[in-house]
């Protein structure tokens, strides 16, 4: 028996969502653009979860764009804010310094196209500071891009005060809620952009949305044809959509009870990991998503732990899943402070309404066992146990 | 799978682990900030690697290079530890992904490192 506690990374599909993805396939396969019968009936389709999708957000459907997932959201989200600001001579964007790679990778390209970009800090705590964004805006800022929670350490950011101080000053607003969207009551009011994606909530992969206000110009990153309003080119993936609606109706329908039993066992794991001498949890222990939990622990790299995690049958992550395979220290966890050989030892353990109490007591047992084993074949450890190192945790 | 077979067996089972408190060798290469630490203690016999044990700080590729370069200095001369390369612990291992060869480079280096280590000793006795 696998204990799945990586839902950071992708979550199971819902049977609701599976049930709705065949029952398009097999209902309607035909093309949502073709003039007949069968494919209007798609196209009806189509504009059903648009609204399921929309009414979930608060949003009206027109204001909803599907996308092939929250990278090519962010990165159309940021490219049409990007232009729109251009034509007014605006070409300066505010962000954060520990945003996913869709949105960073997106701002370093336009950086080559001229544009500059301010990266606010976050802090200890993982949260950006509302005076340094007041500070960072200029009369050229174009956009304002911040994540609706960290995909790494979970930590939520103060979206509402952000979303009005840029309304305030006439400035566009994103935010990359892929992690939150399906977990956190969503309140678009301050909002222009926000970029979703379906695996994040027990919906399909390879499909998300990107929501944008009346009135807020998009341009499409795909051309060659009339779909999404001429947003996006390419056939609609129905039955993926259908998927995604059928599984934000059932995430947001048990949004509350859901987000209770989670984050009860969130607190349970958090509290069995600081046990574990000069370890820390990463970012704010309360504005944090309700089923994350992100530690880092000295004298250990995090690889070997969550190799040695799953040798046991926990499938965790050391951090990002996007980052994996990379040698470098989470960026994420330099932004927060975390020295680099501190950073390296880390460890992202995310639960989901489907982990159990039992599991999460496993984890905490696996988790303080990998880690001794560790530590004690680690020169590192042994430099900081016997006084040549000091311990920064 | 990520890594062979061999390379999670040695990294799940690592040989040779621990520390030598009279070694007549230690060698440490890497760095903290890198994420990934070796140290190796050697006892020499008349020329012969007679004890070996190592230490690492490291991912799963770091702990299974370790372990597998030990077992294959373990009771040879320190000449043929020396001519212990970094594509033989690779081979050994059964390969490693690309931007995890470095970790059988810290291996090949620790050897040498211990080695180095043993005969600035022994020159400093005489």
């Amino acid at each position: 028996m696998k204990i799945y506690a990586d839902n950071a990374a992708t979550t199971k599909m819902s049977s609701a969502a599976m049930q709705a993805q065949i029952a398009c396939m097999e209902e309607y396969f035909a093309n949502p653009s073709s003039l007949h019968s069968l494919g209007q009936r798609a196209a009806e389709q189509l504009f059903a979860f648009r609204e399921s999708v929309a009414r979930c957000l608060g949003a009206q459907a027109r204001e909803i764009t599907f996308t092939s997932g929250g990278s090519e959201a962010d990165n159309q989200a940021i490219l049409s804010a990007a232009a729109a600001g251009e034509k007014k001579g605006k070409k300066h964007i505010v962000s954060s310094a520990f945003e996913h790679h869709a949105v960073l990778h997106t701002l370093q390209n336009l950086e080559r196209r001229g544009f500059s970009v301010t990266l606010l800090p976050v802090h200890e705590n993982g949260i950006v500071r509302i005076e340094e964004l007041r500070d960072a805006l200029r009369e050229d800022t174009a956009l304002v891009t911040i994540l609706y929670a960290n995909n790494e350490i979970g930590t939520i950011q103060p979206i509402e005060e952000i979303g009005a101080i840029c309304r305030e000053r006439g400035i566009l607003f994103h935010t990359d809620a892929v992690q939150a969207v399906g977990q956190l009551p969503i309140n678009l009011q301050n909002i222009d952009l926000l970029s979703l994606s379906a695996h994040k909530f027990h919906g399909p992969k390879g499909v998300g949305a990107l929501y944008a206000r009346k009135g807020v110009p998009l341009s499409p990153l795909i051309a060659g044809g009339a779909q999404e309003r001429g947003k996006r080119a390419g056939t609609e993936n129905l039955p993926a959509i259908a998927g995604m609606a059928a599984a934000l109706e059932e995430a947001c329908a048990h949004m509350e009870e859901n987000a209770k039993h989670i984050k009860a066992l969130r607190d349970r794991l958090i509290a069995g990991l600081q046990t574990i001498p000069h370890s820390a949890l990463s970012g704010d222990a309360h504005k944090r998503l309700p089923g994350n939990v992100h530690f880092c622990f000295e004298g250990i790299e995090g690889e070997s732990l969550l190799l040695l995690l799953d040798a046991r049958g926990i499938c965790a992550s050391s951090g990002s899943a996007c980052t994996s395979g990379s040698l470098e220290a989470s960026h994420v966890l330099l932004a927060i402070g975390r020295p680099h050989e501190v950073a390296h030892g880390s460890l992202r353990l995310t639960l989901s309404r489907e982990t159990t109490q039992e599991e999460v007591d496993a984890i905490i047992c696996a988790v303080t066992e990998v880690v001794a084993t560790l530590r004690a074949m680690s020169p590192l450890w042994r430099d900081l146990e016997e006084g040549r190192r000091e311990h920064v945790l | 799978m990520y890594y062979s077979e061999t390379v999670m067996e040695h990294f799940t089972r690592p040989r040779n682990v621990g520390v030598i408190a009279d070694a007549d060798g230690v060698g440490e290469v890497g760095n903290a900030v890198c994420g990934d630490i070796m140290k190796m203690y050697l006892k020499v016999d008349e020329e012969i690697i007679s004890e070996v044990r190592f230490e690492t700080f490291g991912c799963g590729s770091a702990i299974a290079s370790s372990s597998m370069a030990t077992e294959m200095i373990k009771g040879k001369t320190i000449t043929q530890a020396l001519a212990v390369t970094n594509q033989n612990v690779v081979d050994a291992l059964g390969g490693l992904p690309p931007h995890k060869v470095h970790c059988s480079v810290l291996a090949q280096e620790a050897i040498k490192a211990a080695i180095d280590d043993y005969y600035e000793r022994r020159g400093n006795r005489q």
